[in-house]
């Protein structure tokens, strides 16, 4: 599913170079899933950005589903997005002034058209189909965060891309989130790759990648 | 939904979440196509005015007129010369074609009499074709006839001011009144023109046979009898400008003018004159209408620096919809669509307000005002390329903007 080869990310700093990401190789099968995790400045987001095509890596190949897709333009990136990765954030990055129903909406909006029937099926999976027409700002943390799951579900990427998705949740809501996406993960094989700073959340994973100053430290599989 | 649907609710959801700022953005655009379309109905309403009074007066009219023509066409001391005369009427009618009556008319101030009323006003003496000519309606009574003329009978037709003056509310027809040193039956009056040039309704007219017997008509030096001026009528308005020409050169030759002289009379078309006056109408219309471009362009300006507001104030928008697999294209056309929409929105309220003021001026009477289509069309069409201009550069700067940085942003 996802084969990185020497990523190497530098970002200009004025006149230095920071190197974010040091030749960096990973494999990651369909159907897995993953945590990455690693201590601040690791490169945890930046290399999770460059899976999900959201930047390009200044050096190195990555094959998603045997594509390279490192080369490839702005454009093509973005269907790549629109098809492939679904996005679960930290801080949840729903559109505040739209309801819950429509920011599921937006998920399926660039990958070819919206299917309401589609979007309320996901958010039954999360458990919100009766909470449709609220804003986000009438929901709680952990009610966002489903939301933002059917968002990233609605299109049926293979690939599901969650950045320290309980980072602003509380343990509880945190657990709740976490057991969601793990049984999504079973019942639809979506590959699916986390950060994570939480060891126990990291510990749902099959294989746990440590990254440390931009390189693989270690992996362990669970 | 339909894929093309979605790009509009897109736009219409970005505008209604910010209703204020959406409506001061959109009312730049309504001031300015309000005040286009006003001002232009102002224009085109005078324009209609001034060529429906010289269509009144006979738009197959020519006018000959004694005195030379200065440059521009501005007639210098016209009617003071002494050089038109009977006889060039006379030789117009036989040797010019494509001319259906000929008028020379002489005219004279005299001071009338009706009772204890007196007044000076200026008496023409012409032949009866003169009411087809200057296409001169009655308003009661009736208008002298070839009989008339042929005996010098001493009946008049009063303008309407005059009969105003003289008669107040009172039936004039058949009534009597001194006119220089002959009494004269008063047998019509005519139908108010509101006339520009010359107005009908401050003179009297009576058959030029009878005027001669109270007031001598000059006569050059080869003894023709002068007259005040020709009007004449051509029988195809296509062939306007061939008559005046013919009239020159006859009218040159009639009276001996050199290929170097200027020429002793003036000749003006009714054709011409429409045609100049609509002409300068139309500039001036054009003018008004530029003036209120420029609010309009303002307005526009307006909208760029909203919309570019609205572009910093909507970046992590942009970088969740980048992430979501919006492409630059949808990005920028969401932008585009929602600055075209505002201002197309803003120019229809402004040709509704715009028609409304037309309206309202032209019910106040203080002017004509004609809102016509193709201002509306234009007025809209310029206000959705003002948005799809001035929405270019804001949209595309959301368009490039880059996601992960996007995202980043509060």
């Amino acid at each position: 599913m996802i084969r990185l080869h020497d990523i190497t990310k530098v970002y200009p700093m004025g006149k230095r170079e920071l190197t974010v990401l040091n030749r960096i190789n990973i494999h990651i099968e369909r159907g897995e899933i993953v945590a990455i995790m690693g201590p601040s400045g690791s490169g945890k987001t930046t290399l999770l950005n460059l899976i999900g095509c959201l930047d390009k890596p200044t050096s190195g190949s990555y094959y998603l589903e045997e594509r390279e897709v490192s080369r490839l333009s702005s454009g093509e990136l973005a269907k790549i997005r629109a098809h492939k990765v679904g996005f679960v954030f930290q801080t949840f990055n729903l559109l505040p002034r739209l309801s819950a129903l429509a920011n599921v909406e937006l998920g399926m909006r660039y990958a070819g058209g919206v299917d309401r029937q589609r979007v309320m099926e996901a958010l039954t999976k999360v458990g919100l189909s009766d909470r449709a027409s609220h804003r986000p700002t009438e929901l709680s943390g952990g009610e966002q965060q489903r939301v933002a799951i059917a968002r990233a579900l609605a299109k049926n990427p293979p690939l599901i891309l969650a950045d320290e998705p309980t980072g602003n949740l509380d343990s509880r809501s945190g657990e709740e989130i976490i057991s969601m996406l793990t049984t999504l993960h079973s019942e639809q094989s979506i590959t699916l790759v986390m950060v994570t700073h939480d060891a126990n959340i990291a510990h749902h994973c099959q294989r746990i990648i440590h990254l440390k100053d931009g390189q693989v430290e270690a992996e362990e599989t669970i | 939904m339909k894929k093309w649907f979605e790009p509009l609710s897109t736009a219409w959801v970005g505008v209604r979440t910010h209703k204020l700022r959406s409506s001061l953005t959109m009312l730049g655009i309504v001031i300015g196509v309000a005040a286009v379309i006003s001002l232009m109905s102002i224009g085109k309403g005078a324009t209609a005015d001034i060529l429906s009074r010289i269509g009144s007066m006979g738009s197959d009219l020519v006018t000959i007129s004694p005195g030379a023509r200065t440059w521009g066409g501005v007639k210098s001391a016209g009617g003071s010369a002494t050089t038109l005369t009977m006889e060039d009427a006379e030789a117009i009618v036989e040797q010019v074609p494509y001319i259906s009556a000929v008028a020379p008319s002489y005219s004279s101030n005299l001071q009338l009499v009706v009772g204890g009323e007196n007044m000076n006003a200026q008496v023409t003496g012409v032949p009866p074709d003169y009411q087809y000519i200057q296409n001169l309606e009655i308003a009661s009574g009736a208008f002298f006839t070839e009989y008339d003329y042929q005996r010098g009978t001493k009946v008049a037709v009063l303008g309407s001011n005059v009969k105003e003056t003289l008669f107040g509310d009172a039936d004039p027809v058949g009534q009597q009144m001194r006119m220089g040193s002959i009494i004269v039956r008063v047998i019509g009056v005519l139908e108010s023109k509101e006339g520009m040039f010359g107005s009908a309704d401050d003179g009297i007219l009576i058959p030029l046979t009878a005027l001669q017997q109270t007031v001598a008509q000059p006569r050059t030096a080869q003894g023709e009898r002068v007259v005040s001026s020709i009007a004449l009528t051509v029988s195809d308005e296509e062939q306007a400008d061939y008559v005046v020409e013919e009239i020159t050169s006859l009218l040159r030759t009639r009276h001996q003018l050199g290929p170097l002289d200027d020429d002793d009379f003036s000749i003006m078309s009714m054709e011409e004159i429409a045609e100049a006056v609509s002409e300068a109408a139309g500039t001036m219309t054009l003018l008004l209408g530029a003036i209120a471009a420029i609010s309009l362009l303002v307005g526009g300006i307006g909208v760029m620096n909203i919309m570019l507001v609205s572009v910093l104030e909507r970046t992590r928008e942009i970088g969740i919809r980048k992430a979501l697999g919006a492409r630059e294209r949808d990005i920028w056309s969401q932008f585009l669509i929602e600055a075209a929409f505002l201002t197309f929105a803003g120019g229809i309220i402004g040709v509704i307000l715009g028609w409304a003021i037309a309206f309202v001026v032209n019910r106040t009477g203080l002017m004509t005002t004609v809102v016509t289509a193709d201002i509306v069309i234009l007025a809209v069409s310029v206000s959705v390329g003002i948005g799809l201009f001035f929405g270019f550069y804001p949209a595309r700067q959301a368009s490039r903007l880059n996601p992960i940085e996007a995202l980043r942003s509060e």
